[in-house]
């Protein structure tokens, strides 16, 4: 049984290794087709992705369905582009700053949030971000209601960000490595904890786990990871921008989710690709390219209810 | 004999009710010590009071000789205070193995290290060996690959019994183990009680006196939110007042 479980494994992550190699050679292939203008696109997919996997870490795997998200994603963003019109323009110290930073926000917010449940912990988590959302555009600093444009990009020593390429394969690489993080996370004795957290939190605290701490954790993790695609996404963008932090945001983190498959690995990353290229496709053929993406996600929660992975794949 | 646990004046209420009016109560190292009471009477938020799920107003809890009144739940379970539900708690979609392994899993409380985060639990075999071993003591051997859901009621309250025995708590609190039990499961309920008499102290709230007579070593009596009597099973079944207010003519 542990042998044939292996190979399937070996499958899939054969698969997964194909699916990498390509998505690393795709902006050598787009230069040489003379489209550099969708390197840009496909980083923007992979900065949503990692956005929206770290929703559905808190959402799938934590089971809180937060809907404030947008705080610690255009939070991120916001930090990075503070810091570095404070003058730390170097990546490596402002973008751990800025996670760090974002931590301690969302253990904040989550402590609090977390003494209340389902309907609640939405209003909660949606009530905290809007204050954050209208508190930032009320402050000079980070430029109102305009935002807070960059200069340039992170320095990345011994990287060159403003290479498009490289703002593609940085994003690449972190995507990836917060999948794998997850996906060991997942397997861990934390993981099953958060498994068994899903399905019956007065068992996990009757067996001795403390339910609130490890449920905390997961929001914060969750977090991080999207204030890290933050940082990302004020390097790709040129600017930090309020719209970032608007409560749509988080809306559209949730329908990528949903989309995508919540609590399934690769949930977040199906979400942001079908809902950010369909956005992008749908644009060019008709102006009401939402309702259209509004009727695919109709269909997705009544036949598909396990998302688009759930369609694709069987196991999580 | 040691007391393991002592309830000192424990109030509460809920509104207007006292749910628990005056409890002093204490239970010895090693024996299995019955509550009963007429339905109301407060046995369930005596249980819930005791393991942390409910704070009480008024009153001291003292475990070994420490105050745990304040103590969340958790916190009780890491001391060794654990219990089962009277409505069945168990975690329907997955193994009854992992079930179990998830019970044994929570004695490691070694959030803080990233090791729980990082290893992955199925490296842990002598968690599983551990969960296996907890299986067959409660009869669920066979069972350990069948999803929890899909268990008979009866196996379903074992599998609860073998979860909290796999914390390994120094005091089990047991809220009303056979409800809902056919004769034949209630029979296998009761001599896996009984089995655990000498080596686990236990506190159990059951409305069978077949059941609770057979085990018990002490009986309470609880009437009105207050202990209304204590005593060997004999001593209780002999106690006047105790007939009028609750036996009945469970002793005729």
């Amino acid at each position: 049984m542990m042998r044939a479980s292996r190979s399937v494994l070996s499958g899939t992550l054969l698969g997964e290794l194909a699916l990498l190699s390509f998505a690393i050679i795709l902006p050598w292939l787009l230069t040489a087709l003379g489209e550099d203008y969708y390197i840009g696109f496909a980083t923007r997919l992979l900065i949503y992705a990692l956005a929206a996997t770290s929703l559905n870490f808190v959402v799938g795997y934590g089971g809180m369905v937060a809907f404030g998200h947008a705080a610690f994603f255009g939070g991120g963003a916001y930090l990075v582009a503070l810091l570095m019109t404070g003058g730390l323009l170097s990546a490596w110290a402002n973008w751990p700053l800025t996670m760090l930073i974002v931590a301690l926000l969302a253990w904040a917010i989550g402590a609090i949030s977390l003494r209340t449940r389902g309907v609640y912990f939405i209003m909660i988590t949606l009530a905290f971000a809007q204050m954050i959302y209208y508190s930032v555009i009320s402050l000079k600093i980070a430029g109102g209601d305009d935002g807070l444009p960059l200069d340039q990009r992170s320095s990345l020593f011994p990287f060159d960000l403003g290479n498009d390429h490289i703002l593609y394969w940085l994003a690449l690489g972190l995507l990836a490595i917060s999948l794998l993080l997850l996906k060991r996370l997942s397997h861990s004795r934390y993981g099953h904890a958060l498994a068994g957290i899903r399905q019956n939190e007065t068992r996990m605290e009757a067996l001795g786990y403390p339910v609130q701490q490890l449920k905390l954790a997961c929001f914060v993790i969750g977090a991080v990871l999207a204030a890290l695609a933050g940082a990302l996404l004020v390097n790709q963008n040129g600017m930090a921008g309020p719209g970032q932090l608007y409560w749509t945001q988080s809306g559209m983190l949730l329908v990528m989710v949903i989309l995508g498959g919540v609590g399934h690995r690769y949930g977040g990353v199906l979400g942001a690709f079908v809902l950010l290229g369909l956005e992008e496709a749908l644009a060019q053929v008709t102006e009401h390219s939402h309702l259209y993406i509004g009727l695919i996600l109709l269909a997705v929660v009544l036949y598909a209810p396990r998302g688009l992975a759930g369609l694709f794949f069987k196991s999580r | 004999m040691t007391s393991l646990l002592t309830i000192q004046n424990l109030k509460r209420h809920f509104g207007g009710l006292w749910a628990t009016r005056d409890v002093s109560l204490e239970i010895q190292c090693g024996e299995i010590h019955a509550l009963i009471g007429p339905n109301g009477a407060g046995k369930t938020t005596l249980i819930h009071l005791i393991s942390g799920g409910l704070f009480p107003d008024e009153g001291h809890l003292l475990f070994d000789g420490r105050d745990v009144t304040k103590k969340s739940m958790h916190e009780r379970v890491a001391l060794g205070i654990a219990r089962s539900f009277q409505i069945t708690q168990i975690f329907p979609k997955i193994s009854v193995l992992e079930n179990v392994r998830l019970a044994v899993q929570a004695r490691q409380r070694d959030w803080g290290s990233s090791l729980s985060m990082w290893r992955p639990a199925s490296a842990d075999f002598s968690m599983i060996e551990e969960a296996e071993d907890w299986l067959g003591r409660v009869g669920l051997a066979e069972h350990a690959g069948t999803h929890a859901a899909d268990l008979s009621h009866g196996e379903q309250r074992a599998l609860e019994l073998a979860m909290t025995l796999a914390t390994r708590p120094r005091l089990l609190l047991l809220d009303e183990p056979l409800a809902g039990m056919g004769p034949e499961e209630s029979e296998r309920m009761t001599q896996l009680i009984a089995s655990l008499k000498g080596e686990q102290t236990v506190l159990l709230v059951e409305h069978d006196m077949d059941m609770v007579f057979r085990v018990a070593d002490h009986i309470s009596v609880l009437v009105a939110g207050h202990i209304a009597a204590t005593g060997t099973p004999d001593a209780i079944r002999a106690d006047s007042a105790v007939k009028r207010a609750y036996l009945g003519e469970d002793v005729a």
